[in-house]
């Protein structure tokens, strides 16, 4: 049997376009920054058009729900209790001989509240639900599960990114205000028992409810929403995006933890700034 | 041919579909995996694409299903573009992937009902009868609640065809159904295969280097070899072919003096 009479002559297979073109002349880290913040928000609008079918998720966004606040509470728990402890011990020995030690309340408060409690628990949801969210789903993406998703025509955005940003948007001020009032309370147990700070619980309380209004609390709820939706958005992004084997995943883990951590950093002085 | 004596397909199911591929080429990077293939494929048809490993057989079969988007060329599945993904919704195709692909998280019942749960076809005891009949069909009613880690070989790519059979699908595609299993599974999967297509008159289209799964089931077969089509026939024409690659393809000789894989490149 003749070959030629079986293939059609091969066409003139991808001239580079102009924009293949000019992606080539960039260099690698811009290169790799740009398609990362374009897939990533290519990412967030598919993911949004499938937003009324949530309701369909409810069993998957409570599962991401316990995975992403419930098992999180007790590490964030642990380690506000000890920021607030470290806050109220430092503030309290450089205070001690300037005067203004009977401020460690006030100053315990708006520190956990307005940045501490947000970028603590963004930290710790990145290290703790983004790397296991990356690991899963690129070992789905490697072992061709996101491929048997989409033949069966159920959009992978719908069923593994959606539940997870609609669980993270709904645990996330839960963990800040367990961070800010442990921490709180972490800063009046150091302050009460410290003998050169030597604080009543009541007093710090006072001082901490007379600087603090509630526009603090938001202000950091604000931040912890941002910073909760950067973290699955990228480690999603990221876990989808793997090629390659049991090495990739592991890459893949590494890459979307470090990610999240420097634009948790990044973004907490913009938005903050566009707070103030 | 399809047969003439089958039964009525699956309730609910619509009728086969034809497929065609026009002058398909692909290319990753510098690397052109398939240089202008051209076949078509009629509905209720059993198509066999064999090849030597990484001649493009399953990046082919990858752009039937839209995941994958053709450098040069089109294919179609019932006359609609393969690669735009609402032929996805329109056209109902099953992928049966090569290591099965299930959901490992899930157990086999889970994995055949997550199909019709997504796409809200029923209620859950029309979900069960649903996914107990598909399990029935390749006798894996005891695995219902195994994971898929505690599957062997053979049942992953029979519970895997199970959950393709779920979708009630107009065209079934098998990449290398066949692979690592013993010559009695193989055999078993290729039982399968056939029967599916003489029960439910559905097209499919295996890719596969099982030369025996070819001569017994395949209407027609195609043979790619760096990325051409160099065969196209019936399977009847590969008992005696005039190609010299098809037949070293189909018959290699063990040359112990002069092995191949001295000559082969990096």
């Amino acid at each position: 049997m003749s070959t030629t009479s079986l293939s059609s002559p091969p066409a003139a297979v991808g001239t580079p376009s102009v924009t293949d073109r000019l992606l080539t002349w960039l260099p690698t880290p811009v290169f790799q920054v740009l398609h990362g913040t374009g897939s990533t928000l290519l990412l967030l609008a598919r993911t949004l058009r499938h937003v009324p079918s949530l309701p369909r998720q409810f069993g998957r966004f409570i599962e991401q729900c316990h995975l992403i606040g419930y098992t999180t509470m007790p590490i964030v728990g642990i380690l506000s209790f000890f920021i607030g402890s470290v806050l109220a011990l430092q503030s309290g020995h450089a205070g001690e001989n300037v005067g203004y030690k009977q401020f460690i309340g006030a100053l315990v408060g708006l520190t956990m509240a307005r940045e501490l409690g947000p970028v603590m628990a963004a930290v710790l949801l990145a290290g703790r639900v983004g790397s296991a969210i990356a690991a899963e789903l690129a070992s789905m993406k490697v072992y061709q599960e996101v491929d048997a998703l989409e033949t069966m025509n159920i959009p992978p955005e719908r069923m593994l990114v959606l539940p997870r940003i609609a669980a993270v948007l709904t645990m996330m001020p839960v963990l800040t205000i367990m961070a800010d009032l442990v921490g709180w309370f972490g800063g009046a147990i150091v302050s009460q028992y410290t003998h050169f700070i030597s604080i009543e619980p009541a007093s710090y309380f006072a001082n901490l409810r007379q600087y603090m209004d509630f526009g603090d609390v938001l202000n950091g709820l604000i931040k912890a929403e941002v910073f909760g939706l950067t973290v699955v958005l990228v480690c999603c992004n990221i876990g989808l995006n793997t090629r390659g084997g049991p090495r990739e995943i592991g890459a893949s883990v590494t890459r979307a933890v470090v990610t999240s951590l420097i634009l948790i950093l990044v973004l907490d002085f913009f938005v903050t700034k566009a707070l103030m | 041919m399809p047969a003439a004596n089958s039964t009525s397909p699956l309730p609910g199911a619509a009728p086969a579909v034809g497929v065609t591929v026009e002058g398909l080429s692909k290319r990753f990077g510098t690397f052109e995996v398939l240089r202008g293939v051209s076949f078509t494929v009629q509905p209720g048809e059993i198509f066999v694409l064999m090849g030597p490993s990484g001649s493009g057989k399953s990046v082919l079969l990858k752009h039937l299903v839209g995941l994958e988007r053709p450098s040069a060329g089109q294919t179609t599945v019932a006359g609609l573009d393969g690669a735009d993904p609402t032929t996805r919704e329109r056209v109902r195709m099953a992928l049966v992937f090569q290591a099965g692909a299930l959901f490992n998280s899930l157990s086999v019942y889970d994995n055949l009902a997550l199909y019709p749960r997504e796409h809200r076809l029923g209620d859950e005891a029309a979900i069960r009868d649903r996914v107990m009949r598909a399990l029935q069909i390749l006798s894996l009613e005891n695995a219902a609640h195994k994971f898929p880690a505690e599957l062997s070989g053979g049942m992953k790519k029979r519970v895997a065809i199970a959950r393709a059979l779920v979708m009630e699908p107009q065209l079934l595609l098998y990449d290398e159904p066949t692979s690592e299993l013993d010559p009695v599974m193989s055999a078993t999967i290729t039982e399968i295969i056939a029967t599916l297509r003489q029960r439910y008159q559905v097209t499919s289209i295996v890719v596969s280097h099982d030369r025996d799964l070819a001569l017994a089931i395949a209407d027609r077969v195609g043979i790619l070899m760096g990325g051409e089509l160099i065969f196209l026939g019936p399977p009847a024409d590969l008992r005696q072919p005039t190609d010299p690659r098809v037949a070293d393809f189909l018959n290699p000789r063990i040359d112990l003096e002069h092995p191949r894989f001295k000559h082969l490149e990096t």
